[in-house]
């Protein structure tokens, strides 16, 4: 029997904020998952028309592609001062940083703390996949202790290295941030919590609260050398081990 | 144009840059510049501007990178060590066709050097200094009225070209008191729209504001509206001084402070008999090669001066290309050359 479209109802569609640009990101990888829950949330605020989403370097340099906004593609780890800039620019618009865990907690510390600091009404989505994706799988800040990378090819030892850094914990020591907080999107109730703590964090700032971070633990599937469903279960058991998630500031 | 006032001329670049518009100013504190500084904290706030002492130069171009892509006219300063700290921004501002104003109160270097005047950075101001093919319009003033209408200016050259805009000063300049009559505040309102901007996507396509593109023939079609934006530059901005040329024998090239003590050594030059003249470049880039060819050609030496080892020196050796005769004298280290032994370096060479 033929389908007739016109008598179905729609139950899921791509967010209207989002382009149809085909993502740059490997399979099983969360970036697009993340991606998809900002758009929804633009979409939910209806914010589209007066949002700036901050393209960082990294596997999300293409970031600007996949908004229906306005977008700013910037240097390695400085997402934050730029946001900074926009936002005392024109404090009426929306603006939200994308940043990896090599630009927001390598490349960009100092922009990343003093952001924080300085309580910028803006919203931050910092993504933890604990590895370099984009440049071939080398050590990030937040590599596990023993994780494999090519510049860590016996596993990363802390006697040289040191140990993964808990940047969202530093952040949440400062009293300016409103909202800190880690999320995983390893299985559906996980991605239902992350979707209401970023809409949370972009509420935040539409109510003129200030600063809001979203760490999210992602997946690297392609230099993890993990199949996505394994790479799920490694977020689940052994990297919130190292990660817990949970809200770790909310002055909202 | 009715306050005349002694000021220095950080703060007159600082006031100058308010009167122009700037409505974001980001920066971290670094001699001899802190009196600009200093001047934006005061004045910015209660104006109802953003001024924001930034974590580090590095923070602060990039907040400058984010207001001009918002739109507005932004500005930070710096001093030499600070303004390397910059070097990325400015390549990402130049990639981007971003409108700024940078303010490098240059001290002597390389290194931490010291908090004294120099001229060692204008390699790095009109060579490129950042990553890739790109140029800054650099502005020289030579006096501190002059530092107020070049200030002005380099907001107006920011916005018509959609490039970061430097003016290269020193530490004697940035320090010095001088009597200076402001210019009238222009009116934001009246500056052109910029559609470019990314102010929200409301009734238009989303803006996109970026340096970047993997694909090598799109990345060169960028490189070239660069460059085609560079030679529209060449042909329309240069700016240049000539001071008693039409007679001399001998002309000096130098700008900034070093050109301004210089002018002084032209009367007891003239007052021993000597033809000296002045050749001064306001735009150290675009450098006024044909200008000081056409002298080059009339005289037997052009005397390059500079608190440098003799950077603007490869510009004026260029532009003379042995039609004259090319000797350098130059001080190093923060150490200001003095009307005497500049007029020593003339009598060597004067006819």
């Amino acid at each position: 029997m033929p389908v007739d479209v016109a008598r179905m109802t729609k139950v899921f569609e791509r967010p209207k904020s989002l382009t149809e640009a085909r993502y740059t990101y490997c399979p099983g990888c969360h970036h697009g998952i993340i991606t998809r829950i900002i758009g929804q949330t633009i979409d939910e605020l209806g914010i589209a028309e007066r949002t700036v989403g901050i393209a960082p370097v990294g596997c999300s340099v293409f970031a600007y592609l996949w908004y229906r906004c306005d977008a700013v593609q910037v240097a390695h780890g400085r997402a934050s001062a730029v946001a900074t800039g926009i936002k005392r620019a024109k404090p009426e618009l929306i603006v939200f940083s994308y940043q990896g865990d090599g630009d927001f907690a390598s490349i960009g510390t100092a922009e990343s703390l003093h952001a924080a600091n300085r309580g910028e009404n803006i919203t931050v989505i910092f993504v933890n996949n604990q590895i370099y994706g984009m440049t071939g799988g080398e050590m990030a800040p937040t590599t596990l202790v023993h994780q494999k990378t090519t510049t860590t090819p016996d596993g990363r030892d802390p006697a040289t290295c040191g140990y993964p850094i808990r940047f969202s914990e530093i952040i949440a020591t400062l009293d300016a941030p409103v909202y800190v907080t880690r999320q995983a999107l390893y299985d559906t109730r996980r991605i239902q919590d992350c979707t209401k703590a970023v809409r949370k964090a972009f509420q935040n700032q539409v109510d003129g609260k200030g600063y809001s971070l979203v760490e999210i633990l992602s997946t690297c599937p392609t230099n993890w050398r993990m199949s996505p469903t394994k790479s799920n279960e490694h977020v689940a058991n052994v990297v919130t081990q190292v990660f817990p998630l949970g809200d770790l500031v909310d002055r909202g | 144009m009715a306050e005349r006032q002694l000021l220095r001329g950080n703060e007159v670049i600082a006031e100058a840059a308010l009167r122009a518009g700037c409505q974001c100013y980001f920066a971290y504190p670094i001699t001899p510049q802190a009196e600009l500084l200093e001047h934006m904290a005061r004045n910015m706030p209660r104006m109802g501007r953003t001024f924001i002492q930034a974590e580090s130069e590095v923070a602060a171009i990039n907040m400058v990178y984010g207001a001009a892509s918002a739109g507005v006219r932004t500005m930070t300063s710096s001093s030499s060590p600070g303004i390397s700290l910059k070097m990325e921004g400015i390549s990402y501002l130049a990639g981007s066709n971003l409108p700024a104003v940078i303010v490098n109160v240059v001290r002597g270097g390389p290194g931490l050097g010291n908090i004294a005047p120099s001229q060692c950075d204008y390699f790095q101001a009109t060579k490129g200094g950042g990553h890739g093919d790109y140029h800054m319009i650099v502005l020289a003033p030579s006096t501190v009225p002059e530092a107020a209408g070049l200030t002005m200016l380099a907001f107006d050259l920011a916005d018509l070209y959609r490039t970061p805009v430097m003016i290269l000063t020193d530490g004697l300049l940035g320090q010095m008191l001088e009597p200076v009559e402001l210019p009238d505040p222009i009116d934001p309102t009246s500056l052109p729209p910029k559609p470019w901007a990314t102010t929200g996507a409301a009734g238009r396509d989303p803006n996109i504001i970026l340096s970047f593109d993997l694909g090598p023939e799109n990345l060169k079609r960028m490189n070239e509206a660069l460059q085609a934006k560079y030679r529209e530059i060449r042909a329309r901005e240069i700016r240049y001084e000539e001071t008693d040329v039409a007679d001399a024998d001998l002309v000096i090239a130098a700008y900034g402070s070093t050109a301004r003590i210089a002018k002084s050594v032209l009367r007891m030059a003239r007052a021993e008999g000597l033809k000296v003249g002045l050749f001064r470049p306001i735009t150290v880039w675009p450098f006024p090669y044909d200008a000081l060819r056409a002298v080059a050609d009339h005289v037997s030496t052009v005397l390059t001066v500079e608190m440098s080892a003799g950077q603007m020196w490869e510009d004026v050796r260029l532009a003379v290309a042995e039609r004259a005769a090319t000797p350098f004298y130059g001080e190093m280290g923060g150490v200001v050359p003095t009307p005497r032994s500049i007029l020593n370096e003339v009598r060597k060479h004067a006819r």
